[in-house]
């Protein structure tokens, strides 16, 4: 598989060799479970201390606000759950989101909603971004938390997440972001955010799958997500994954402080590729183009289908995603492209393309020698594209 | 999801697509909302039908069900394609997701709406020949298969 490109590090990526060599030793002699007090137990126990320290100082926060999760989902799980059942307690239930939140935001949303909980949800208009003003409007007297995503999972636009955390201290609201897509992305410090809760994944940033982060302000104090055993200081129960911390801890510390040369590095590829795109007729990026995140750009192509794009760009050893409805078990397209605007059709036609530190230029310009001949093949047996063009002709 | 070789192969190279001019029946089913559209063209002599051309807007398995269905009724009688199925289609492609099914019923219906318009051409009622062609895609995205 030497040859592919690889064009969909918003859905995984690669591991970096340094987070693989902070594994090693934890697959291999160092086996030990961290809560066994015998010196090969002290050695994960130590390499957990360790991990959770260089998270810490890679977010800007407090070792004992981090807490270690099988991956996003669980901790954005764990946020929304945990605080839906202390705020009601004080009568508040009543949360504050928007439209186009990944999933395992959205579903534990739904489910809220099915157990008396009121959801606001905040439009996204078409450059892909809520507006604070919006939030404001919908802050009511038992709004018991602020759940919103540093960066979109699938059209890459930032969403203005200090302004949102000092709007949430102001009104005494609790904050939870979803930074799966932020974190090596953009700078993130939660100071500044003014966040009570941030989920984090590893494989989204050259670590393993399986492991991820909650940061807890020190000042919740929520009961056990997960019982049983006294881990994460008793509220997640459950033998740590040592060597998939100290690999998700190496490449968090990789991915802050490599933010800004990784955009150096990709903003070039990013223009290329935008104004390469860009010349093929009916065409559309979705999302602004300046509000976002320099790896990650989706377009509509207009008259094809999304799967049909993608299958096409893999006989050429091209990975991308699709918002299409085809490549997910519903009929129904992306809920992030409907939530701008965007027609049902034109929704179906999407490509994602993110990028990662590891993205060549060559990569980019095989990809852009590719898509025109791939497009125009599927317009040409397209009647749908058939009837753009008589409409256009008219 | 896992398409078998067989929908990969017509989706990477697809039989009979294009149009035909002066067709004597076509056929479109589906609809943009659902991401699927099927064209069908027809050319029919002497209750043969003789050539067949589609255009599909859709998912891969969009494209080979389209195929594969041209293919199955290229050369044979108006009454033997009335008797494709969604089913022959599937096995012919030698099985498609869950998700797909709707693609070979897709399939199905283009063959029957374009024998039915080539009828009304005829100005013969196709109702009693074709059946009613229930709308398969209601725009609601509500269908199970």
């Amino acid at each position: 598989m030497s040859n592919i490109i690889y064009l969909d590090n918003a859905a995984t990526t690669r591991i970096s060799p340094a987070a693989r060599e902070a594994m090693e030793p934890y697959l291999d002699s160092l086996y030990g479970n961290a809560s066994s007090l015998y010196s090969l137990g002290r050695e994960s126990a130590k390499a957990l201390l360790t991990s959770r320290r260089s998270i810490a100082e890679a977010l800007n926060c407090d070792p004992r606000e981090i807490y270690f999760t099988s991956g996003g989902s669980e901790a954005n799980n764990w946020a929304i759950k945990g605080t839906a059942r202390l705020m009601e307690k004080q009568g508040k239930r009543h949360i504050i989101s928007s439209e186009f939140e990944h999933h395992a935001v959205l579903h534990v949303l739904q489910s809220l909603e099915k157990n008396g909980f009121e959801v606001t949800y905040l439009p996204v208009y078409e450059k892909g971004a809520v507006r604070v003003a919006d939030l404001e409007k919908a802050i009511r007297p038992d709004s018991a938390l602020v759940t919103i995503m540093h960066v979109n999972n699938e059209i890459g636009t930032i969403q203005p997440v200090s302004d949102i955390g000092a709007v949430c201290k102001e009104r005494g609201i609790l904050f939870h972001s979803d930074a799966v897509q932020a974190l090596g992305n953009v700078p993130i410090d939660i100071q500044k955010l003014n966040a009570d809760f941030l989920s984090l994944s590893g494989h989204k940033i050259h670590a393993v799958k399986g492991v991820g982060a909650l940061y807890i302000s020190k000042k919740i104090r929520f009961a056990p997500y997960i019982e049983g055993g006294a881990q994460e200081s008793g509220l997640r129960a459950g033998t740590e994954n040592i060597a998939g911390i100290a690999g998700f801890a190496k490449a968090a510390q990789e991915a802050a402080d490599g933010v800004e040369e990784k955009n150096a590095k990709l903003l070039p590829l990013c223009d290329k590729l935008y104004r390469g795109i860009m010349k093929l007729e009916k065409v559309h990026l979705n999302g602004c183009y300046e509000q976002r995140v320099v790896n990650n750009l989706n377009f509509s192509f207009e008259g094809i289908e999304g799967e049909s794009l993608l299958l096409m760009l893999d006989m050429a050893g091209i990975c991308c995603s699709s918002g299409s409805a085809c490549t997910s078990s519903s009929l129904d397209p992306s809920h992030v492209l409907l939530a701008l605007g965007l027609p049902h059709e034109v929704a179906h036609g999407s490509l994602r393309i993110s990028m990662s530190r590891y993205t060549t230029e060559a990569e980019i310009d095989r990809l852009l020698e590719v898509l025109p001949g791939v497009v125009g093949k599927l317009r040409a047996m397209s009647p749908l594209w058939e009837n753009i063009m008589k409409n256009e002709r008219k | 999801m896992l398409y078998s070789e067989k929908v990969m192969e017509h989706f990477a190279a697809p039989h009979n697509v294009g149009e035909i001019e002066n067709a004597d029946g076509i056929g479109e089913v589906g609809n943009e909302k659902c991401g699927d559209i099927m064209k069908m063209y027809l050319k029919i002599n002497a209750g043969i039908i003789e050539d067949v051309k589609f255009k599909t807007f859709g998912c891969g398995a969009a494209i080979a069900t389209s195929s594969i269905a041209t293919e199955m009724i290229k050369g044979k009688s108006i009454e033997e394609a009335l008797k494709l199925s969604n089913k022959a289609v599937v096995e012919s492609l030698e099985g498609l997701p869950p998700a797909k099914i709707h693609c070979s019923v897709l399939a199905e219906q283009a063959v029957k709406t374009a024998i039915a318009d080539y009828y009304r051409r005829q100005g013969v009622d196709p109702v009693p020949i074709v059946g009613v062609i229930q709308d398969h895609c209601d725009g609601q995205c509500t269908i199970d298969n």
